[in-house]
């Protein structure tokens, strides 16, 4: 693959907050028309690293392009065609919504800024609002315009820091479908999320937690590379279940999926034999299934967590 | 300067406008301050104040001595709270501030006077406000002329002394310089500015950082040059209106004399303003918050008011707080607006307190750019 068709290749990024390590040693590679998932849990280092890609904050040490443009020297470059979208509500409350996207439009110094701004604001359904101040928008609409503010200039990546957190399932769909054409069109975007059905509609994920990166590729991939085994099981009395499941030979995590109960472990035959122990005498209904996703980052989390 | 872009300029700019007029707090500042100080200042400068307390000490009974303190009372400006008899008391009253004056009248004063002797009358005034004792000062000798017009009447007509019977001797305590009132508005007019200037600015940068908004202008390619000097053109406008407020106000209420051309005041004012507003907007990006940013603004604001001559005659000051009263733009501000306005100076007098503005200007600029912070680390 040559280095063209790369939207992100960064290699060994490493970001301390004082004598904190928060991002260690990490490489990405995201390609050109790519939707690329990133996960992880809260503190592990997502928003530094998206930070990092826009030249928000300086690497410690490490290297790398976005865009062909290097992330320590071309910053001005970056920005120029990176559009990032921050996790924090991060437009002017005291502005309403044309102004704020006009004022961004002025920023990249966009040609017909009127007509763009016309159209963000059509596609949003907000152009009835338009003179509402941004700051009385609810939640939801708060990331709706947010988005539509970094996708404004036309980028050719789009780093996107939870660009759906607290967003309705219809205009979830909508979000994904968007990116999906936007994907098709070869722009690249790089989208930290929380949501396993978001992770699921990604190229390729990335897992880090505590700096780390855990685990990359495609879903099905790092499903495989785990080598989970895991047992839906379904029937009364789940939460004695799982007191008594708690500690047993293969068991390492019991998680409840609204009337099921997900057992997971690492060790295939240990699991079967305590499985097998305890559906012996017993109303419950036993299956197994293959792993998903949340099962995998569960266990990934866990496992960090315990080192 | 590389890579700048008016469009970006003005567009933020725009948004500092819009933001401000949105903000009412900021906007009612903007008005606020200079209205609340010129009613302040203003009434202690101009309201030309009567009924000052005053106490009398009098070794003589005749009816001029009477006649005199019935003068002193007439004329509005003095109203006799006591007669009291020992110095020592007259000197704890004038210094506890129980009275403003003390009187004293000599022995056998009539009698000198009519002898011709010129007998001199003392007046003790408190002129730690000098202001407030001018025009009473002023209207002594007309009291004593008057009084004495009163007295020498009729058979004593022919007594009726020299045309200027009474040594009317003023002895101003606590403030000899005795700094006028027309010092004052032109020194409000500086001190206003300083205030309003560098806070607001000050604030302008640091209240992105707090909100978060200031991720979304960094990720943005607008440059720090665009962002520091886009952010200060409102407030040169809202100087500009402050300063004309303050001027309407010293021309039509306290009637304050206008030597130099209008035109050159304004010019001056621009300049100040800008060496302010460069310091808020450096002030903003040292500051992690807003609170920080104000306290900048103080720890700025207090040496302004007390070593610049706004509050102490300049010249009175030690050598070392006059070197560092060189140093901050209020100083040379005051010396220009007074220049201009009473004295009405030529251009060539003001370039000595001209370069020293333009000079603190640049190094705080400089300094700005140097912090502006680029990314968020
Ligand atoms: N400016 C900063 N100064 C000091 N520490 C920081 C700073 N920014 C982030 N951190 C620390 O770095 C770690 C990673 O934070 P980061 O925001 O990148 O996590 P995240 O993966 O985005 O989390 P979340 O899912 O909650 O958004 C956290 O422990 C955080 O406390
Ligand atoms: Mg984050």
């Amino acid at each position: 693959m040559s280095a063209g068709d790369l939207a992100i290749d960064v290699q060994q990024l490493n970001k301390h907050f004082g004598d904190k390590h928060v991002v260690k040693d990490l490489s990405l590679s995201v390609r050109r028309g790519e939707i690329y998932g990133f996960l992880g849990p809260n503190g592990s280092g997502k928003t530094t690293s998206i930070r990092m890609l826009c030249g928000l904050l300086t690497p410690d040490s490490g290297s790398g392009t976005c865009l062909g443009h290097d992330v320590i020297r071309d910053t001005a470059a970056i920005k120029r065609e990176v559009g990032y979208m921050t996790q924090r509500f991060s437009l002017w409350e005291d502005l309403n919504l044309r102004e704020n996207l006009d004022f961004i439009a002025r920023m990249y110094g966009m040609r017909e800024r009127r007509r763009a701004v016309d159209e963000a604001l059509e596609n949003l359904g907000l152009a009835a609002r338009q003179k509402q101040l941004a700051g009385a928008l609810s939640g939801g609409w708060k990331q709706r315009l947010a988005l539509a503010a970094c996708m404004l200039h036309k980028p050719r990546l789009l780093l996107l820091d939870e660009p759906t957190a607290g967003v309705d399932p219809k205009a979830r769909r909508d979000f994904w479908q968007a990116i999906h054409e936007l994907a098709a069109d070869g722009i690249s975007v790089l989208v930290s999320t929380h949501y396993m059905d978001e992770a699921e509609r990604c190229h390729r994920l990335a897992y880090i937690a505590y700096g780390n990166l855990l685990a990359s590729g495609t879903a099905a991939s790092i499903i495989e590379q785990q080598k989970l085994s895991t047992w839906s099981v379904s029937g009364a009395d789940l939460a004695a279940l799982a007191q008594q499941l708690q500690g047993m030979p293969g068991v390492a995590q019991i998680t409840p999926f609204g009337n099921t109960l997900h057992v997971t472990g690492r060790d295939e035959q240990a699991l079967a034999a305590s499985v097998a122990r305890l559906a012996e005498n017993s109303a419950q209904r036993w299956e197994r299934i293959q792993p998903g996703l949340e099962d995998v980052f569960i266990a990934l989390m866990e496992g960090t967590a315990q080192s | 300067m590389k890579g700048f872009s008016w469009s970006r300029w003005i567009g933020i700019m725009l948004k500092e406008f819009i933001q401000l007029r949105r903000d009412r707090l900021t906007f009612g500042m903007i008005i606020g301050i200079p209205v609340m100080q010129l009613m302040l200042f203003g009434f202690a400068i101009n309201s030309d104040p009567k009924s000052l307390p005053t106490a009398v000490i009098s070794a003589d009974n005749s009816s001029l001595a009477r006649s005199i303190v019935a003068g002193l009372k007439n004329s509005g400006y003095f109203r006799i709270v006591r007669e009291i008899s020992s110095e020592a008391e007259a000197d704890r009253q004038i210094t506890e501030g129980e009275v403003q004056f003390v009187v004293h009248i000599p022995e056998n004063l009539a009698r000198r006077v009519v002898r011709g002797e010129r007998p001199a009358l003392l007046i003790e005034a408190d002129a730690t406000d000098p202001s407030a004792t001018a025009n009473a000062v002023s209207a002594l000798s007309g009291i004593g002329r008057t009084a004495l017009a009163r007295e020498f009447t009729g058979p004593l007509a022919r007594l009726a002394p020299l045309p200027d019977p009474l040594d009317i001797r003023v002895h101003r305590r606590f403030n000899p310089e005795g700094v006028t009132q027309y010092n004052i508005v032109p020194g409000l007019l500086g001190v206003i500015l300083t205030m309003t200037m560098v806070l607001m600015n000050g604030l302008a940068m640091t209240r992105e950082r707090e909100r978060g908004t200031f991720e979304n202008l960094l990720a943005t390619p607008a440059q720090p040059v665009e962002v520091m000097t886009g952010k200060l053109v409102p407030y040169i406008l809202i100087g500009l209106l402050q300063v004309s407020l303050v001027l309407l106000a010293a021309h039509f209420i306290f009637h304050v004399p206008m030597q130099g051309s209008l035109l050159a005041i304004y010019a001056v004012v621009l300049l100040f303003i800008a060496a302010n507003l460069t310091l808020g907007i450096t002030f903003s990006t040292l500051a992690r918050n807003q609170l920080q940013a104000m306290q900048m603004t103080f720890f700025y604001f207090l040496p302004s008011i007390l070593l610049s001559g706004f509050m102490f005659p300049f010249r009175g000051m030690p050598g070392w707080a006059q070197v560092l009263g060189n140093l901050l733009p209020l100083t040379h501000f005051l010396r220009l607006v007074r220049g201009l306005m009473l004295k009405g100076s030529a251009a060539a007098e003001l370039w000595p307190d001209i370069w020293p503005l333009l000079a603190f200007m640049l190094v705080v600029m400089a300094a700005g750019l140097r912090f502006y912070r680029r990314t968020l680390d």
